[in-house]
């Protein structure tokens, strides 16, 4: 089971698919003016991701490398039906909420990318924790960026209120310019946190953006596909100050 | 003197002249303004807002310098020039800690995270006045005169109502602070042509642009007192005179001066005559910013010989 609980803090912390890979931004910002919007988005999203992961990794054998793609988005696209019409029966009122960016799971880059770069290439188990990790993460960011804005831009959070009624809400929070001061924020403090680790000597996640998936990696030439490690980073890093000197 | 003997690569031409010289003159040459403002609005205490707004600029300039182990450049004026730009955008009662939100925004977000004076890509004085502007929208649009709320005379001309041209230029009307007077305004503008702070390409540009849209759109033809009206209304005096202007976030070249003055004039006729509000000038002004570095790009000048058109 070590692989399978590595897999979900490598979703919730390493790789986490908002604050560290950048990933499925759309939603990220489209959906998150409610900390029960960010919830709704990404547990919807995890159930497919889970779903997806585990049937791509069954069938990971059989789909031919040269149809991959379409392979995956009509199992994707199967899924999101189902997660799109149970919500639309059972919780109508955050259905309507979330309107259109449920359909567009279909094309989230998350779900795409952990089937061509985790669930294409390993076993069925290991594949159903990638999922659950990396939709867990998706959905602590979508909350955390949704409570934020929520208790700034409306003074509430889960529609409590938190803020006395003096407050003046900022309503810009709850518009579309408020996610990304938020998202920024966010991102700004993990990157401080981070620093901060580093600099006491502790040991550090590998760096963003690798380990998304080699295919869609424009460095894929220059590593030779295999995952970077801290040693590969800080090499690089040597080099790029030796060019600058 | 030392400085006669400088080796150095171009430019060997110096002046005395310094980024602090220019934000004296332009504060005052918004001295006029801002003076009028506080007096036409002594009713509502404007003087506090205009106080508090600039002294939280300089003072939130000057804590996120120290936080972030930079130089401090509070001594360059930049600052008091955003705060109190800021602050004659404001309606006189807005809240007093709106304005310091409004200044935080504009030297934190807007000027200090892009690497602050010389590097801000938008004037911070007027993307504080729209995010607040979106932020706190009824408290941004609630004018007062001498105790008697209502609309600004612009809202009454979109509307199609009679306006008094005679209040709307020595400024006994509502509106924000800075704004009402055209005379105060004028008066500051000259200062700042005469010292040769301030280039008459942009505001001419501007203003010859918008009239030409006025009296295209506006229904009412060449009609003086409808283009006066128009003119000494809202804010287009202020922005075309002390905000478009400003260097950092205005063109270099003279024809891109132009083209700019254009942009902003048809974009305020634009949203004066078919927006939802009566008034359009910082977003215009703003979105204008954004499209400098294009406008550079196309109106760069060719080197001495390096070929004409082929």
């Amino acid at each position: 089971m070590n692989r399978c609980t590595e897999r979900i803090f490598n979703g919730l912390v390493k790789e986490n698919p908002t604050f560290v890979l950048m990933l499925g931004m759309c939603p990220t910002l489209a959906v998150t003016t409610s900390a029960i919007n960010g919830i709704g988005m990404g547990l919807s999203t995890t159930a497919v991701l889970v779903m997806s992961n585990m049937l791509i990794s069954m069938l990971r054998k059989i789909i031919p490398d040269s149809v991959r793609m379409p392979a995956f988005i009509v199992v994707v696209a199967s899924f999101v039906t189902i997660v799109d019409f149970l919500l639309e029966g059972f919780v109508p009122s955050l259905y309507s909420s979330l309107g259109l960016y449920i359909p567009l799971i279909v094309v989230n880059c998350i779900i795409l990318g952990r089937a061509e770069s985790y669930a294409s290439k390993n076993p069925v188990l290991p594949s159903i924790f990638d999922g659950i990790g990396m939709g867990l993460g998706f959905t602590v960011g979508l909350t955390s960026i949704g409570i934020v804005r929520e208790l700034i831009g409306a003074g509430q959070i889960f529609g409590i209120q938190i803020m006395p009624d003096s407050y003046v809400p900022f309503t810009i929070f709850i518009l579309a310019p408020g996610a990304f001061f938020v998202l920024a924020c966010l991102v700004a403090l993990q990157n401080k946190v981070k620093n901060n680790l580093a600099k006491k000597g502790k040991e550090v996640p590998a760096q963003a953006g690798c380990g998304a998936g080699c295919a869609s990696c424009a460095s894929k030439g220059i590593c030779g596909g295999h995952l970077a490690g801290p040693e590969t980073i800080s090499k690089t890093e040597n080099n790029n100050g030796q060019e600058g000197a | 003197m030392n400085e006669n003997y400088n080796v150095s690569s171009s430019p060997h031409i110096r002046d005395r002249i310094k980024s602090s010289n220019i934000m004296l003159l332009v504060v005052i040459g918004l001295l006029p303004a801002t003076l009028f403002g506080i007096w036409n609005f002594r009713h509502e205490n404007a003087w506090i807002l205009v106080v508090v707004t600039t002294a939280a600029a300089v003072l939130s300039e000057y804590i996120y310098e120290k936080l972030m182990h930079k130089p401090v450049t509070i001594n360059d004026f930049s600052a008091v020039v955003t705060g109190l730009l800021l602050a004659l955008n404001l309606p006189p009662t807005l809240p007093w800690w709106m304005g310091v939100v409004g200044a935080v925004f504009a030297i934190v977000v807007v000027k200090q995270l892009f690497g602050g004076l010389g590097q801000n890509f938008m004037n911070p004085a007027l993307a504080a006045r729209c995010f607040l502007l979106i932020c706190f929208t009824g408290q941004m649009t609630y004018f007062v005169y001498d105790g008697v709320t209502g609309a600004t005379p612009l809202a009454d001309l979109k509307a199609g109502e009679a306006v008094n041209t005679m209040d709307m230029l020595i400024g006994n009307i509502r509106g924000t602070i800075g704004e009402t007077s055209v005379v105060a305004i004028m008066i500051g503008a000259m200062f700042l042509i005469l010292m040769g702070v301030i280039d008459l390409r942009i505001p001419g540009s501007y203003i010859v642009s918008f009239v030409v849209f006025i009296v295209i759109f506006g229904g009412h033809g060449f009609d003086a007192q409808y283009i006066t009206a128009h003119l000494c209304g809202g804010g287009i005096m202020l922005g075309a005179w002390f905000m478009a202007t400003d260097y950092v976030t205005s063109p270099i070249t003279s024809r891109g001066k132009i083209l700019y003055g254009v942009c902003m004039g048809l974009l305020t006729g634009l949203f004066r005559l078919f927006g939802g509000s009566a008034e359009g000038v910082s977003y215009a002004i703003i979105i204008s910013n954004l499209l400098v570095p294009l406008i550079e790009k196309i109106t760069l000048p060719k080197p001495f010989g390096k070929g004409g058109e082929k």
